[in-house]
């Protein structure tokens, strides 16, 4: 399933492992989410939300490397 | 007197609306001389006619008429009042007419709170200076609770024809330019938002604003669009479907091209919302010959209410879909028709 | 928006497709499971653009489509109790039961309420006490840790007056209904990366050991959809089978353990049915033992009549489990259009009959 969008941990606003909540920053737009599945995500960090819950924190890294490998494509493949 | 229910109280002791109030007698009169006169005063409305005379400075006028019912009253960016004067002010305006006198028919629900008409009252009071219109004529009626959800509003405007105006969507042409006249789906965002408290900060505001003075300018400059629609319910796609359905072409939007502010941008991804759907309540689709859009673009800009206006797409000959937007994948796709209420969902 | 724009990048997209392209030797069967990846497929004309490479097939990852009419119509019948508001999301609003959706009962004057959040029916019940708060519960695994939280903080807050009716479904077992079926053509998959989200890639490795078919983990946006295919196509031209984890910056291989955690502790797996497919074994969670002191089923009147099999022209089943386009369906915008359902996959937006409604109303397989 569906809607999952990213947001940035601005603030904890609570940190009790069932009601946890932080104020998420999606770009544009602030929420405060629930945050009990991620309790370890720092400030600082994205996170993917959905329904206004947290389900997962996003992995740079691994963003990255996915693009870079797809900029690579680029050196080989021709261009229209 | 009727035999009816007669409230005993005096307005002064009231602080809501009652039937008595719509029985046409001393309460509504004091009430409108006291309140509603000296908030719209102008020497036509003064006198209270049963029919406003007006002197027309050309031989051709437009006359729109619209009503307002949106829930909640208030809401970040304006209210009913301001959008009852403004939407019907732009509604003259895309057709081609300068606006110049409103009629204002209230209808009011029972137990509604004199504190909130007051406040209406002055918004619309306010818009009506904003726009340079005057409020000429009216209606009030009070109606049993649960009838109205607390306050409908019916504006009909006359505007003088003077400019040549939009010929309209039968003249249009492949080639010709696409335009909105500032970012899209504002004020639906706005309203939905304030109406189901998602606990979105800052709460997204309406676009809510008269384009009447630089669509003016334009035709007064001889810059005269094929058609100007403002992209009220449905938005800029109901607008084109529609178009669409009146002449023998197809709309190519560009999605890079599409402006919409980050907080509409977010809410729709949150919402699982297209801002093509979305209601605009201060932003017009123009339809352009293409030799003339620079023209317009740069008049367009110069207003505060028009200042981001752009290019978003082009007329092109009939195809299956009325209306595709380019996507990212490099395939035009078909933008469908907005049926109904944009519903939030999750997947 | 970071994180968004840059897996919607046309140049990169562009160059993906290319690639993916020159890579197939023939025309290979992919099944996308998640309505999300359905709808995100066909909006951006990532289907359109890969017609003659690959045929998708569009499974029945779409939780709003699956939920049964039975369901629909205990929502109706809760929210026409007085006192009760049934607080839903969205996608569920127009869906049909057997003879009223809940928007149709709310204009005739049942209290049914839209929310973004399952905790936002917690908030309204703390905010009105003397109403009866039911929350829909649907969705997969994505949504189940939600609605669990909800009614945890519920039992925490004390907040009495929040109950859950529960209809949450299990991606895995349709999958293997689906693998199972001896007209089966689907000869790989692209896993709901959401739900891994929560469950982990590797909860698909025991399907992928019984099927022998590729299964890649992947995301919604236009990139991720294209790179989860590209990973699939190259299994399949090697013929591969394997997990394969497209996604990895939102799912790891064990999954978000606490997430599972509250799923546990409210929910535990059952049979239950799917709209178009009957039951299906362990096809779906319900509430446990302890939590059935929050099922909203118990606000029912014990003797409410049952409705009778809707009888129905709508071949939902052909359609969820592949092997029917929508296009080709005698109802498909004649009888059966966005406004005037005759099933569930018209009405929700992820529904693939409404996708190809809304993006490819004439790609049937007369077209391939």
């Amino acid at each position: 399933m569906c809607l999952g969008i990213p947001g940035r941990i601005t603030a904890w606003i609570e940190r009790d492992p069932l009601t946890a909540a932080a104020e998420v920053d999606f770009g544009g737009l602030r929420r405060v989410c629930q945050m009990a599945c991620v309790p370890e995500a720092e400030t600082g960090q994205y996170v993917l939300v959905h329904a206004g819950v947290a389900l997962a924190v996003i992995d740079p890294d691994a963003a990255e490397q996915l693009l870079q490998t797809l900029r690579d494509l680029g050196d080989e493949a021709p261009v229209p | 007197m009727s035999d009816g229910p007669v409230c005993p109280l005096p307005l002064e002791a009231g602080d809501r609306i009652t039937l008595a109030h719509g029985e046409g007698g001393r309460l509504m009169r004091r009430w409108i001389e006291e309140r509603l006169l000296s908030l719209l005063s102008n020497d036509i409305l003064r006198d209270l006619p049963d029919a406003a005379h007006l002197t027309c400075s050309s031989s051709r006028i437009a006359l729109s008429t619209d009503s307002f019912v949106v829930s909640p009253l208030f809401f970040p960016g304006g209210d009913i009042g301001q959008l009852a004067v403004i939407g019907t002010v732009n509604d003259l305006a895309v057709s081609g007419a300068i606006p110049r006198w409103l009629s204002l028919a209230l209808i009011l629900e029972e137990g509604l709170p004199l504190a909130i008409l007051e406040r209406v009252l002055q918004s619309i009071a306010g818009a009506a200076r904003q726009c340079d219109v005057q409020i000429v004529t009216g209606d009030t009626k009070v109606v049993p609770r649960g009838a109205a959800d607390q306050l409908f509003i019916n504006t009909t405007g006359v505007g003088e024809l003077i400019h040549p105006v939009p010929p309209g969507p039968r003249h249009l042409q492949p080639g010709d330019q696409i335009l909105v006249s500032g970012p899209i789906g504002r004020h639906g965002i706005a309203v939905l938002c304030a109406r189901e408290s998602f606990g979105f900060e800052p709460p997204p505001a309406s676009d809510c604003g008269p384009l009447h003075a630089p669509l003016m300018t334009l035709l007064s400059a001889g810059v005269t669009p094929r058609c100007v629609r403002d992209a009220t319910r449905g938005g800029l796609a109901a607008v084109l479907h529609e178009w669409a359905g009146q002449a023998d072409v197809s709309f190519l939007l560009n999605e890079s091209a599409l402006p919409v502010t980050a907080d509409v941008r977010v809410a729709c991804e949150l919402l699982g919302l297209d801002p093509c759907h979305l209601a605009n309540e201060g932003t017009f689709v123009a339809a352009v010959p293409e030799d003339q859009v620079e023209a317009t673009l740069a008049l367009l800009r110069r207003f505060p209410q028009t200042a981001n206006a752009t290019g978003v797409g082009t007329v092109v000959p009939r195809r299956f879909s009325p209306v595709e937007v380019l996507r990212a994948s490099g395939r035009a796709m078909p933008l469908d028709e907005p049926s109904g209420a944009p519903l939030p969902r999750i997947c | 928006m970071k994180y968004l724009d840059d897996f919607r990048d046309a140049a990169v997209l562009r160059r993906q497709l290319i690639e993916l392209k020159s890579l197939a030797s023939r025309r290979w069967i992919i099944m996308d499971v998640c309505g999300g990846q359905t709808h995100s497929l066909l909006r951006h004309g990532i289907e359109a653009e890969l017609e003659d490479v690959l045929e998708l097939i569009h499974g029945p990852g779409c939780p709003v489509c699956v939920t049964p009419v039975s369901a629909i119509d205990d929502a109706i019948a809760l929210a026409r109790l007085p006192g009760v508001i049934v607080a839903t999301f969205g996608d569920m609003l127009r869906v049909p039961g057997s003879s009223d959706s809940l928007q149709t009962a709310r204009a005739a004057g049942a209290e049914v309420r839209t929310i973004y959040s399952p905790l936002d029916a917690v908030e309204l019940a703390a905010r009105e006490p003397d109403r009866q708060i039911v929350l829909f519960a649907v969705g997969f695994e994505t949504t189940a840790p939600s609605t669990a939280l909800a009614l945890l903080t519920a039992d925490k807050r004390q907040i009495r007056n929040v109950h859950a009716l529960v209809h949450h479904v299990r991606v895995e077992p349709a999958m293997r209904a689906i693998a199972n079926d001896p007209r089966n053509r689907v000869q790989g998959f692209l896993a709901a990366g959401h739900v891994c989200t929560v469950l982990g890639s590797r909860d698909c490795e025991p399907f992928v050991r019984d099927f022998q078919m590729p299964v890649v983990v992947t995301g919604f946006e236009p990139v991720d959809l294209v790179a989860g295919l590209t990973a699939c196509v190259r299994q399949l031209e090697q013929q591969q089978a394997r997990v394969e984890n497209c996604y990895e910056r939102c799912v790891r291989p064990e999954g978000n353990l606490t997430a599972r955690g509250w799923i546990d502790s409210v929910y535990e797996a059952a049979d239950v049915e799917w709209r178009g497919f009957g039951v299906i074994p362990s096809g779906g969670l319900v509430l446990r033992e302890s939590w059935t002191h929050r099922d909203a089923r118990r606000l029912l009147p014990v003797d409410r009549p049952q409705p009778g099999q809707v009888a129905t022209d709508c071949r939902a089943a052909e359609v969820l489990s592949g092997q029917l386009k929508p296009p080709d369906c005698p109802l498909f915008g004649t009888v059966c259009t966005p406004d005037r359902p005759a099933g569930a996959p018209m009405v929700s937006s992820e529904g693939a009959c409404s996708a190809y409604f809304k993006y490819r109303p004439q790609a049937g397989a007369a077209h391939v």
